[in-house]
């Protein structure tokens, strides 16, 4: 006999089917290369870049140098401190956007630089920063100062472009959640005593959490496998975990290292995408519970007044 | 007395070319469960925003106690709301959404969790205080609200349509009960609702407004049988209104007794008042449906203070309780007039009095009363 199914099963299994195009070529495309990046951080460094064929852990044992121990806190550093400045700058514009009539206006403006190269837009920032750049000249002809500042080859400069280039990232998550947040709310706790800044971090933070961590994401994953930007802008002292893996890979040659290293960063954004899986999933779980549990007790209520009211009778 | 007597004095609040709040002045006592009733975009949400310290005057004050509360932020006022769309916190828990206030004054935990044992018992929420609010039907919400409204022991109470968003039986339980928790915290109550019956059944005193003004404040007695303007009139229950002309006016008894032509019936109409009219002034002629009777044999008397009309039964309508029946006129088809009877008696035989039968209907001068028409 065939084996009849439910709508509700045949529609889970159409998703999987709709899934499936997308599933293989995350397959090919970039579940098969991190495998290789994993197999090979395992093997034994070929001598003109490759590997050879045999298990070891040297990679790793190489990973603890002090002078790589440097690069990993200068890397955990500058990605804490620029994904947090980008969260604080991104919350009031991401506010101001929601409040905003504009809307479509402010969102187009954001988009904007995604038009235009990244190198290029790092290109134009080194044009600014100089030391014959837009800023110092302009410093200079007002008066202010003698000579050019030195603005840019350090890591003041990789934490700007840093923020330039990942605020949109941290922007939009943000937009969306406040957008969709109650104002009343505010009004509440204003009413309730709270002051205003009160009650933007005792009811609207927690509202907002979502968005929050989707920019904390959007913005330290990337910015932590950063290179281009210390490269270009960063000072012989901005080198960062991004810009190892490229010299192992192109320079040194010790592809093993490059993988051990890779593996780090990989690891480190897989750990933010399960905390965020894990937290939108505990959200979820209380509101299906929530309303499993009122339904019932909707049930009961009725059942009881239905018995009271035969008993009066 | 744990309330306190606000006093709006002369608040106009324009927002462009838009007149919110039109020179509007309302005195409510200590202790009074006071409504500000009328249709959406009378005003009566912002002036109620202007007292809580939402939304402020353009001109005009306001004041707790003859103390002026205008400079002051919302959270430094004696005043505390509770809003149409509940506004609870989705984070916190019923508990700690009621808690929230005493916790914004750091109070201890031990009074904390007394009072909030004690306010959550006012609103008969003892089963659920670890629940969030998404897992609270909308009864128990305004519940909560109520309740953190309350615990900071406001001296004003602010309700901005608390009950719109329930259905009618919740709304009728509810109502009661916010009657009784008034009676028992004895503070003032500012309720704003676009629904007469609800103003009518709790309010002490009622404001009506329209366009941005106050047409009438009085008790929920006076606005009904005693409403000053043809808005009121007609915006609280029911009514019969035509514009008529004062013939004569002669005093009656402690009041007078005035004739008037109303075109809409084609006759003239007997109608008491406190007050004499002046002979050809034109007013609004106005009687409640529920005034009129109705019958198929015309009235006994003849005296000049019944009304009797002739007409036809144009559309009945049973409502159990009570039936609505629209007469069309035999001198002059194109007026209805509106009767409702109630249905005391039980009929053998179904209704006595059905669709296209000849009625008379009529009403004591007494029973109808002259409106001033401002509003047209």
């Amino acid at each position: 006999m065939k084996k009849t199914l439910k709508p509700r099963e045949r529609e889970q299994l159409l998703g999987t089917i709709y899934g499936g195009p997308m599933g293989l070529w995350f397959t090919i495309f970039f579940t098969v290369p991190l495998g290789i990046i994993i197999l090979y951080s395992f093997m034994k460094r070929g001598l003109y870049g490759g590997v050879e064929w045999e298990f070891t852990l040297t990679a790793y044992k190489q990973m603890f140098n002090p002078s790589f121990a440097m690069v990993v806190i200068r890397t955990l550093w500058i990605s804490v401190l620029s994904t947090f400045l980008c969260i604080l700058i991104a919350i009031p514009c991401g506010y101001a956007m929601a409040k905003s009539k504009h809307q479509t206006f402010l969102l187009f403006l954001i988009i904007i630089p995604f038009w235009t190269n990244s190198l290029i837009r790092i290109y134009a920032w080194i044009s600014i920063l100089s030391t014959e750049g837009f800023i110092n000249s302009l410093l200079i002809r007002l008066g202010l100062i003698d000579e050019g500042l030195k603005l840019i080859y350090n890591n003041g400069a990789v934490v700007l472009v840093l923020i330039y280039m990942y605020l949109p990232f941290a922007i939009l998550p943000l937009f969306t959640t406040i957008d969709k947040f109650d104002f009343s709310l505010l009004d509440a706790a204003r009413d309730l005593g709270a002051t205003k800044l009160g009650s933007i971090v005792r009811v609207m933070f927690p509202n907002i959490k979502s968005g929050l961590s989707t920019a904390f994401i959007f913005t330290f994953i990337p910015i932590f496998g950063a290179y281009t930007v210390p490269l270009l802008v960063g000072g012989k002292d901005s080198t960062m975990i991004g810009n190892i893996i490229v010299d192992q890979v192109s320079k040194t040659r010790n592809w093993p290292l490059a993988s051990a290293f890779s593996m780090i960063l990989t690891l480190i954004s897989l750990i933010g995408v399960f905390w965020m899986l894990y937290n939108g999933k505990r959200e979820q779980m209380q509101k299906e519970g929530g309303l499993k549990k009122t339904t019932q007790q909707a049930l009961e209520h009725n059942v009881k007044a239905h018995h009271t009211h035969r008993g009066t009778k | 007395m744990k309330g306190v007597e606000v006093n709006v004095e002369r608040v106009s609040r324009s927002y462009g070319d838009f007149k919110a709040l039109d020179d509007v002045s309302v005195k409510i006592n200590k202790g009074e469960f006071f409504s500000l009733l009328g249709p959406s975009g009378c005003g009566k949400t912002t002036l109620l925003r202007i007292i809580a310290g939402f939304d402020y005057p353009d001109t005009g004050s306001v004041a707790f106690d003859n103390k002026d509360i205008l400079p002051l932020p919302p959270d430094k006022r004696q005043s505390n709301t509770v809003f149409q769309t509940y506004a609870l916190f989705p984070h916190l828990t019923v508990y700690e959404n009621i808690a929230f206030p005493l916790r914004l004054r750091r109070v201890d935990k031990q009074t904390i969790e007394s009072k909030v044992k004690e306010y959550v018992r006012l609103v008969q929420l003892e089963d659920h205080i670890y629940k969030k609010p998404s897992m609270l039907s909308g009864g128990q919400k305004q519940r909560v609200a109520i309740a953190r409204a309350l615990i900071n022991e406001p001296r004003v109470l602010l309700l901005d349509e608390p009950l719109s968003a329930l259905d009618a039986k919740l709304r009728q339980n509810l109502l009661v009960e916010l009657d009784q928790i008034h009676d028992k915290v004895g503070i003032t109550f500012i309720y704003v609702t676009h629904d007469q019956s609800e103003a009518l059944s709790v309010s002490d005193r009622i404001a009506v407004m329209n366009k941005g003004k106050v047409l009438q404040i009085g008790t929920p007695y006076e606005i009904y049988e005693a409403p000053s303007t043809r808005f009121v009139a007609q915006f609280i229950g029911e009514s019969n209104s035509f514009p008529c002309t004062v013939l004569s006016c002669e005093p009656y008894e402690e009041e007078y007794l005035i004739r008037v032509d109303v075109p809409a019936l084609k006759g003239e109409v007997s109608v008491t008042d406190y007050e004499p009219q002046a002979i050809g002034a034109s007013l609004d002629f106005t009687v409640r449906p529920e005034k009129v009777r109705i019958s198929t044999n015309p009235p006994r008397t003849t005296a000049k203070e019944l009304n009797t009309f002739k007409g036809i039964v144009d559309e009945p309508v049973y409502s159990g309780f009570q039936s609505k029946f629209y007469v069309k006129l035999e001198q002059e088809p194109s007026t209805q007039v509106k009767v409702f009877k109630q249905h005391t008696v039980f009929l053998e035989d179904g209704p006595d009095i059905e669709w296209k039968d000849t009625v008379y209907v009529s009403w004591t001068a007494t029973d109808g009363y002259l409106v001033k028409d401002t509003d047209r």
